[in-house]
């Protein structure tokens, strides 16, 4: 089968792909003119404006349908898979109780201005989200939530008094780029703070993160959108608990 | 204009829940009459008509009132202190700079000096409640002669760019557009500042900073705008956070027209301390009454946490409860923006269904409040197809169940900050269905043992309960437990609770005084103005 893909309208290969977008111009010829020329130097073929219409004074609104003259081979496609088994929730609970013999503490926080909260709490209350319980719900999870706007060192201090065996930081505004701004300066914190042994698992997420960049953000691991619960607590216990009995005895 | 009762609810149930919402409020109210707090004393150094700040952006009122609490303490009221000091100095902000600079001793005066001091004080604090009026009259001379919103729901558009330069024509294209209502969100983190910020701003993170000067130069342009499109475009800000009472103050004084000020928004979603909020609140919501502004309260944030289904007694317990300290801070029905919002999973069977019968509860409990309706926002998805669909449903059911302020869904909500053409398609969709059915409302008569009828008895039998149960262990103790949007948060954490200070016996604040006298005036006032 080709690993070569083309967008797909209602024929394979025709490639006919629809994008919408405003040009700050009053809408006339010459508005519709630039919309087909962008379009065409996006890569569409035999553009058709099939929608122009003014937006206040001096702009316009444009739906282009056309045909993209890329082609995508799969095989150069990279992506982060999953490196390690998804659990169910009993599954988690059973190889902390066995393996682990405690209780592992995760502390969540928005750090910064960052006051959406919706993020940690799908992740960390109870109620969950598409249809997965939070981490809350884990008996052999222990779960401190400190909410909104919590400040680095607070979250530093709340760490390493609560022996967090991982911190867990969403993100979700990011205006000037302040979701990188405040996940180095939370890295940068932690290592200062803790020897790299002690040094709880670092987490960030939010829907803006680029999944690849963890190491050049000073973290474990980067989780974005559409990730659930038990993405989470299935990588708190490979990272935590499965491969820690992997390693050598320092 | 009173909306027409539509459902079968129990009058005798309706009764017991305003009775059980006035039993769990009275404590707070308590409480507030009996504390003050460090932005409630600033806020009466503001309406004295200080402004202005130090060359770090340090507000003069923070300078002054910081200096006056660290020698005296904010528990006696700092008015007396700082006017009886202002004998030796030409005016406030001077008696701030020599203040900040460790150069004024503050003291209690007694007998004849003690007089003097009420007396400046009082002359002071009537002076912005003389600027608060005039833009009271102002609003009402505008709104008569240019004229309301030809309907209801009035169209209620956010803008929200950072820099108020930016703002000004984007808020002016949004009223072009038909907005009626122009909301200035502010940048995050300002609920957690301890100040005012000063003057014009130009930067803020997904929002702009409120500023007095930024109330102004908006609602300027608002005024021009108003003109052109023959409509007045009402101006929003938010009243909330740890400078809750000084916004208000501002807001007043430079007329905007409606604030977000929820009793609890700030405890819950911003952790700052619960007995802070509710005395800055109460205080700001009697300056609120006495500027004509309309509030608008926050019930829609539990449904963003917790489930809209299960908790949709919820939002009904905290309208109560908002009404019932609205009422004691002196604001009438027709000031009282409750809000409810359109959160439940669209993935639910009759989800619709339910959504109209807890929107109709909330119409026939606040007949006469013009309730604000809140968009979806938890079940909005990258899926901005199906999320306009969402909102024209969401626009349907405020059309259909009568509401009066209708903030506009962006189908992009899950996505990036609202942009131009987002904005287009979404006052498309609202003209859309008022223009389609702007009357339905007069056909829409759900049967009594209908679906609807019953969801709705069933949200207030379980409000109901659950005012029972807070009126047991106490609001304070509810909060602590996450009764409310699942937070929990007790009564002797969160930010602010420095700021906070037990009235002394011989407290004495001029401006609070002023407005405690309207409070107690207001229900004879509105009796009066029927």
């Amino acid at each position: 089968m080709s690993r070569i893909v083309r967008p797909y309208g209602d024929t394979t290969g025709d490639g006919m792909v629809q994008l919408s977008f405003t040009l700050p111009v009053p809408h006339d010829k010459r508005a519709e003119g630039a919309a087909l020329q962008l379009a065409a130097k996006m890569g569409l073929d035999g553009a058709m404006l099939v929608h122009a219409k003014a937006i206040g004074e001096g702009y316009t609104f444009f739906v282009v349908y056309g045909a993209s003259t890329h082609l995508v081979n799969l095989d150069d496609v990279k992506v982060v898979e999953r490196d390690y088994p998804q659990l169910s929730p009993k599954e988690v609970n059973d190889a902390i109780r066995e393996r682990l013999g405690r209780k592992l503490c995760v502390v969540g926080a928005c750090i910064g201005t960052d006051a959406h909260t919706v993020g940690i709490d799908a992740i960390l209350n109870i109620k969950g989200v598409a249809g997965e319980k939070g981490l809350e719900y884990y008996r052999e999870l222990r779960v401190v939530n400190l909410g909104a706007q919590v400040a680095v060192p607070d979250l530093v201090n709340r760490a390493v008094d609560e022996e967090a065996d991982a911190v867990l930081v969403s993100q979700v505004v990011t205006q000037k780029d302040a979701h990188l701004h405040n996940t180095r300066e939370m890295a940068a914190a932690f290592r200062e703070a803790l020897p790299p042994g002690k040094r709880p698992l670092l987490v960030v997420g939010g829907p803006r993160f680029d999944e690849h960049a963890a190491a050049e953000l000073g973290v474990d691991r980067i989780f974005t959108r559409g990730t659930t619960p038990s993405d989470v607590a299935s990588y708190l216990v490979h990272r935590l608990v499965t491969s820690r009995e992997a390693e050598p005895a320092a | 204009m009173t909306a027409t009762p539509l459902l079968p609810l129990d009058p005798a149930l309706v009764d017991r829940a305003r009775r059980l919402a006035a039993r769990a409020a009275q404590p707070v109210v308590d409480l507030a009459r009996s504390h003050t707090t460090v932005s409630v004393e600033r806020a009466t150094l503001r309406l004295a008509g200080l402004t202005g700040a130090d060359p770090d952006g340090i507000p003069w009122v923070n300078r002054l009132a910081d200096a006056v609490a660290e020698q005296v303490g904010i528990e006696h009221g700092i008015a007396l202190p700082v006017f009886h000091a202002l004998a030796d100095h030409p005016d406030l902000t001077r008696l701030a700079h020599a203040a900040a600079a460790g150069g004024v001793r503050f003291a209690f005066p007694k007998g004849a000096a003690a007089e003097a001091a009420r007396e400046r004080a009082t002359a002071a604090v009537s002076h912005g409640f003389d600027r608060i009026d005039r833009s009271r009259r102002r609003r009402d001379a505008l709104v008569a002669e240019i004229g309301d919103p030809p309907q209801r729901p009035w169209i209620y558009l956010i803008v929200a760019t950072g820099d108020i330069y930016e703002d000004i024509p984007q808020a002016q294209a949004a009223a072009r557009a038909g907005a009626d209502v122009i909301a200035v969100i502010r940048s995050t983190g300002q609920s957690l500042l301890d100040y005012v910020p000063e003057g014009a701003t130009r930067e803020g993170f997904a929002g702009t900073y409120a500023t007095g000067e930024n109330f102004r130069l908006m609602r300027a342009a608002l005024d021009e705008t108003s003109r052109e499109v023959g409509r007045y475009i009402r101006l929003t800000n938010y009243a909330s956070g740890l400078c809750m009472p000084e916004i208000a103050a501002l807001a007043g004084m430079h007329r905007l027209d409606m604030m977000l000020n929820d009793s609890m928004y700030g405890i819950l979603f911003r952790d700052i301390n619960p007995i802070r909020t509710f005395v800055d609140q109460r205080f700001s919501r009697q300056v609120h009454a006495r500027a004509g502004i309309i509030i608008n309260t926050g019930e829609d944030n539990y449904l963003t946490t917790a489930d809209a289904v299960e908790a949709a007694h919820t939002v009904t317990v905290s309208q109560l409860l908002n009404e019932h300290f609205a009422h004691e801070a002196g604001l009438p029905d027709r000031l009282l923006g409750l809000g409810h919002a359109f959160e439940i999973n669209p993935d639910l069977p009759e989800s619709f269904r339910m959504e109209l019968a807890h929107a109709l509860l909330a119409r026939q409990l606040f007949p006469d409040a013009p309730l604000k309706w809140m968009p979806p926002t938890r079940h909005m998805t990258g899926d901005v197809f199906r999320g306009n669909l969402l909102d024209g449903f969401f626009n349907l059911a405020g059309v259909m169940t009568g509401q009066s302020i209708l903030l506009v869904g962006m189908m992009t909500e899950a996505v990036v900050t609202p942009w131009l053409s987002d904005r287009d398609i979404a006052l498309q969709n609202v003209r859309y269905v008022l223009n389609a059915c702007a009357g339905l409302a007069e056909d829409f008569h759900p049967p009594a043992d209908g679906f609807i009828a019953k969801r709705a008895g069933e949200v207030l039998g379980e409000a109901v309960d659950l005012l029972g149960t807070i009126v047991d262990d106490g609001l304070l103790d509810a909060i602590a437990d996450g009764t409310f949007g699942i937070m929990k948060r007790p009564a002797d954490g969160g930010r602010g609770l420095d700021g906070v200070a037990k009235r002394a016996e011989d407290y004495w604040n001029p401006a609070a005084a002023i407005l405690d006298r309207d409070a107690a005036a207001a229900p004879a006032r509105e009796e009066a103005a029927r």
